[in-house]
């Protein structure tokens, strides 16, 4: 596979783009895999990328029902951030994040990471208090961020109202180093690496059904018909319920909507992401000038991809206070996905009660931002059986009482 | 837009006026109980893609909690009923295989 560059640009160009490959194969199903992931999304293909990358395991396949990228990893506000309060959280997302600073070099593919500084307004006095123990908090992880100023809010973002009335800005928490990138290139990245890695990315190719002998994977059903593997990992967010009672377990995950909207592109007028969690919104503008607006998750079961409108609305009225000036701007379209929510809002990276199945989920509204470090240590798990990264998020901390507690630290869906 | 029908009020009610109250029928364990039960009383819910029984509440209404079975693929409602209950009833259970002959749901069917 050829390598893109500035060269290749030029190359190209003189034979009118003519040259292109395909950035991956499509290839049909061998019999037999020594591992098969399911869910083409952001984490299964990274978990694919570094089981070849970091321990050499290339006889793998990643089995997708749609089309790569189609679920929540196309779906999502695209927010970069670490600054969690609980040490196994910082770690899993600190690792993440570094990963997204030159990864566009490592997958040879733009990512369009702008680190660009994330913002988490204090609008109420627990909130005052709760972010600067997270920055305490994130100071002794070495996870770099800092407590600033309603002046320096200001300074940052011209267009806020820190005055209030309701919800005056009484500070923030701030991360320089987070910011966005672009969804679908880290997707379409991570494919075209695992693909020239001579792995099998079969989209269009739905999981039925999972066989098991005697306590063990032995492969699954999909509707290209049944294949083998000696590993299985299931890395289908929403879908993590209905993969699960496949494999005969039941997991402590519920599936609900998560919406998200756009505007019509104005001229730049903010360059940082701002969230509020108080009046739960959060807010960023994207390289074509759209503001990408989203805000909590609906409130029951739901496997449609749409949402309520009234979730909307009250994302935006809240967000109006505090930017007063897109109270005149129209919506241009919005969107929803499904997410797997957790009891303590954190994921799941583990063993399962069959023998080599893998469960990777829960990452429920906040999983773009992790897709490198889970696949890091999620690829480990699945290759060595045990990973540092993963330990804490097992399927048992729920019955032991371990709970890594990140609903307190981040109010709000992102 | 979801719209439920309190079975005391008996008016339909839009999702503004109502808050959910997640899955139904949740056998309370508590001391005593092993450990198992009580995880999964605690944490292990069925999450299906299709028929589905949750609690909800006429929360901007009369204030009083019911049931409703739904379809969480299609969003179709097949049906509300009054919280004093431990399992479906028999219409709800029949309207629902009316529209999906052979639904499964734990031990009801
Ligand atoms: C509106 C919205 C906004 C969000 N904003 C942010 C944000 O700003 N920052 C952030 O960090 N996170 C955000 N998230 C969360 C983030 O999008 C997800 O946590 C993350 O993308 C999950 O990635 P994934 O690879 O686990 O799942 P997905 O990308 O959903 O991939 C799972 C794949 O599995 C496939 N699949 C399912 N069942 C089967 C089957 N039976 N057989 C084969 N394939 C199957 C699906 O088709 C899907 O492609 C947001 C989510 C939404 C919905
Ligand atoms: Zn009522």
């Amino acid at each position: 596979m050829k390598r893109y560059s500035a060269f290749a640009i030029a190359r190209e160009a003189l034979r009118y783009h003519t040259g292109w490959e395909r950035a991956w194969t499509s290839p049909e199903p061998k019999r037999h895999y020594d591992v098969i992931i399911i869910g083409a999304g952001g984490h299964g293909l990274a978990t694919a990328y570094y089981l070849g990358k970091n321990y050499g395991i290339t006889n793998v396949a990643v089995l997708e029902k749609g089309w790569l990228g189609g679920g929540n990893t196309g779906r999502n506000t695209t927010i970069i951030r670490s600054n969690y309060l609980q040490d196994p959280s910082a770690a899993i997302y600190e690792k993440a994040r570094a990963l997204y600073e030159d990864l566009s070099q490592d997958l040879n593919y733009n990512l369009m990471f702008s680190p660009r500084g994330v913002m988490m307004l204090a609008q109420t006095h627990h909130e005052v208090r709760g972010y600067k123990r997270t920055a305490h908090a994130n100071a002794l992880q070495g996870v770099k961020t800092e407590w600033i100023s309603p002046q320096r809010v200001k300074e940052l973002v011209p267009i806020i109202n820190i005055d209030g009335p309701r919800y005056p800005v009484l500070g923030a928490l701030w991360q320089e180093r987070g910011g966005t990138a672009r969804h679908d290139a880290v997707a379409w990245g991570y494919a075209r690496a695992c693909s020239r890695m001579g792995m099998h990315i079969i989209q269009k190719c739905e999981v039925t059904g999972i066989r098991r002998e005697g306590g063990k994977v032995a492969g699954v059903d999909t509707t290209k018909g049944p294949i083998d593997c000696n590993k299985l990992g299931l890395v289908v967010a929403g879908h993590s319920g209905v993969l699960a009672q496949m494999a005969g377990f039941r997991l402590p995950v519920e599936s609900v909507a998560l919406q998200a909207l756009v505007s019509e592109p104005i001229k730049p007028c903010m360059d940082v992401v701002v969230m509020a969690n108080t009046v739960h919104g959060y807010m960023s503008q994207s390289d074509k000038g759209e503001m990408v607006i989203g805000g909590g998750a609906d409130g029951f079961n739901n496997y449609t991809q749409r949402g309520s409108f009234h979730h909307i609305e009250e994302t935006v009225r809240a967000l109006i206070e505090t930017f007063p000036i897109i109270s005149r701007l129209k919506m241009l379209r919005q969107w929803g996905g499904i997410v797997d929510m957790t009891g303590d809002r954190s994921p799941i990276l583990s063993k399962t009660p069959v023998e080599n199945i893998f469960i990777n989920c829960g990452w429920g509204t906040g999983g773009f931002k992790s897709i490198p470090g889970s696949g890091w240590g999620f690829a480990q798990l699945m290759a060595t059986g045990d990973s540092p990264l993963c330990r804490a998020f097992s399927l048992d901390r729920f019955k032991e009482g371990r709970f890594i507690d990140e609903s307190v630290a981040a109010g709000v869906a992102h | 837009m979801l719209i439920l029908q309190c079975p005391y009020c008996g008016i339909d009610a839009e999702e503004t006026e109502l808050a959910p109250g997640g899955e139904a029928h949740l056998k309370r364990h508590g001391p005593g109980s092993s450990d198992e039960d009580f995880h999964d009383y605690l944490f292990a819910r069925e999450n299906p893609r299709g028929v589905h029984f949750e609690r909800w509440r006429h929360a901007n209404g009369c204030g009083k909690w019911f049931h409703a079975a739904r379809d969480t693929a299609t969003l179709e409602v097949f049906g509300t009923y009054p919280a004093q209950t431990t399992e479906p009833p028999k219409e709800i259970r029949d309207a629902i295989t009316a529209r999906r002959p052979g639904w499964r749901w734990r031990e009801f069917s």
